[in-house]
């Protein structure tokens, strides 16, 4: 069997595999009832921002810690006009706020390179949550907002949509030239920029793409939230979960980083449930192990395990 | 005709004049040799050129329109290429897709992608790298790494490719194998500047040679002249007999 055949089976298989899963997870709220969707929204809220986050970051190199800010503002959005407008324009709009600040904020600090850009996105989330305090104190008088309130089916149903956007999003954009021109940038950028790549225009757009499904998923979250203020909605875990669940899963492929965060997710609300004092600390700790001892995260090390047994069966042939 | 024409080029690095006022044109079609001691700005004035550094006045033309101030992707674009003095390949990408980029993005034209790597796969077997495509460029040795900086470069279809010291580091073999690459690339029409310290490739190559001192030309003119000015050979080349190949 020569190699292209082999392939096309591989990715037939693929294909059979992911729209299995589809159909699985549409029907789901059908046959299940409460806790299993609950849980399956928390799970995709989080496999959303890590697989958005290593779309811009996992092939640039450029470490963001923008997550909490972009999908705050998608949060923040759903509160101030979902009463107004029908939610699938209010997810868009979401969407567009977070990219286009994503858009602003690239086109400041995309020049900034390794830890400066890290810490500035930080900042950013501060900044954000900060100068909304400020204003909700100072200007209206009120603290914090109520949501829309929408049935656990429904928000799953958006929540499902945004996922399968962004996953056929992410595999478009590998598979392009963009996606060759991302690794080239976070591989050696200099080069790429005297290839004829455009570093800047790319990374601002990709940074910006990625902000607009957490800016997506923030407003739907938000009515899952039913009550925000700008410390839930630009709380810094959001930030931080991705970037550990990503590195949990590996962020070589496009299924480590929803591997990683669906696990880490389960994992945080069986430690919640079970062990409410010292969840943290387990989960901490789970965390530094993932760090020290797989260092192409979970997906990686799977596969490192799988080639030798290969290897070890070819040798026994 | 000159292809390439800068007037009062200069860059200073704090205090440091790292080009000095540099008037230099480049012929097209010719091999056009930058040599100077380390720390003379050679390579600054390759970043000069290719927009890594935004000068600090002068002008440089390329084909007649001004090309100070661009962006390097966008002189890129316009037809100069360059390699790097310390290699600048992608390291985990394959050796195929590295020169794939460049028919990607430094190009304008409309080609399939089917075109494209069929032409990638020929500027491979160009430089002679066809055995190691699909390799990671990392594990390539280091006169493979340059082959591959230069099939990059080609392949953004440049008219004036920058070449610099692809030839530091190499043994005997590999230098000549380097000289007789540069000589086929001329053959293509492509306009070249080489910075190198390899006398025996400059002289045999080059039509014309400048001479960079702490950021300043110094001399200027065909090998002959070079090997037997008195200034160059007191700075630089140091005894005649150098001078003599």
């Amino acid at each position: 069997m020569d190699i292209t055949t082999l392939k096309s089976k591989k990715s037939l298989i693929w294909w059979t595999v992911i729209f299995t899963i589809f159909i699985l997870l549409i029907f789901l709220p059908f046959y299940t009832q409460g806790y299993a969707v609950v849980l399956l929204i928390s799970i995709l809220v989080y496999v959303i921002l890590t697989l958005s986050w290593v779309m811009f970051s996992g092939s640039t190199g450029y470490m963001s810690l923008a997550p909490a800010a972009f999908f705050g503002v998608g949060i923040y959005t759903s509160a101030l006009i979902g009463k107004v407008f029908p939610f699938p324009i209010t997810v868009l709009v979401g969407g567009m706020a977070s990219f286009i600040l994503a858009i602003l904020v690239g086109a400041l600090t995309l020049r900034l390179k390794g830890i400066y850009f890290a810490i500035f996105t930080f900042g950013l989330v501060m900044l954000i949550a900060y100068s909304l305090l400020f204003f909700e104190i100072q200007v209206t008088g009120t603290r914090g907002r109520f949501v829309i309130v929408m049935d656990y089916n429904t928000i799953y149903f958006y929540m499902l949509g945004i996922f399968m956007l962004l996953l056929l999003t992410t595999y478009l954009i590998k598979n392009s030239k963009y996606g060759l021109a991302l690794r080239s940038i976070g591989q050696e950028e200099d080069a790429a920029a005297h290839t004829g790549v455009n570093v800047v225009g790319v990374k601002v757009m990709t940074f910006a793409i990625s902000a607009f499904f957490m800016g997506a998923v923030g407003s739907v979250m938000a009515t899952k939230l039913t009550y925000i203020d700008p410390f839930i909605a630009f709380s810094t875990t959001y930030s931080f979960m991705p970037v550990a669940m990503a590195i949990f899963g590996g962020t070589g492929s496009l299924y480590g980083p929803i591997i990683g965060a669906a696990i880490l997710t389960y994992l945080e609300e069986i430690l919640i449930t079970k062990f409410a004092e010292v969840y943290m600390l387990i989960f901490g700790a789970i965390l530094v192990a993932a760090i020290l001892y797989l260092p192409d995260g979970l997906v990686g090390f799977i596969q490192k395990i799988w080639r030798r047994l290969m290897e070890r069966n070819h040798v026994d042939t | 005709m000159s292809i390439l024409e800068g007037k009062g080029v200069t860059k200073y690095f704090g205090g440091l004049a790292a080009v000095s006022n540099v008037d230099f044109s480049v012929e097209k079609g010719e091999a056009f040799g930058l040599i100077g001691p380390n720390g003379a700005g050679k390579t600054t004035l390759f970043n000069l050129i290719s927009a890594a550094y935004p000068v600090k006045s002068g002008i440089i033309r390329f084909k007649d329109k001004d090309i100070t101030g661009l962006k390097p992707y966008k002189i890129c674009r316009m037809g100069v290429a360059r390699t790097f003095q310390i290699v600048k390949i992608f390291p985990d990408l394959p050796v195929f897709s590295n020169v794939l980029l460049g028919l990607h993005f430094g190009h304008s034209s409309g080609m399939s992608s089917a075109e494209k790597a069929s032409l990638a796969l020929e500027y491979l077997d160009f430089v002679g790298l066809t055995q190691v495509k699909m390799a990671p460029a990392k594990d390539l040795t280091l006169a493979n790494q340059k082959r591959l900086e230069v099939a990059r470069a080609l392949a953004t279809g440049p008219e004036l490719l920058l070449l610099d010291e692809i030839m530091a580091g190499l043994n005997p073999t590999e230098v000549s194998q380097a000289m007789e690459l540069v000589n086929r690339i001329r053959e293509k029409g492509i306009t070249i500047i080489m910075i190198e310290h390899v006398m025996k490739a400059i002289m045999n190559i080059c039509q014309r040679i400048m001479v960079l001192h702490h950021g300043e030309k110094i001399a200027e003119g065909s090998p002959r002249e070079i090997a037997n000015s008195e200034k160059v050979i007191k700075v630089y080349l140091g005894e005649k007999a150098h001078a003599t190949c």
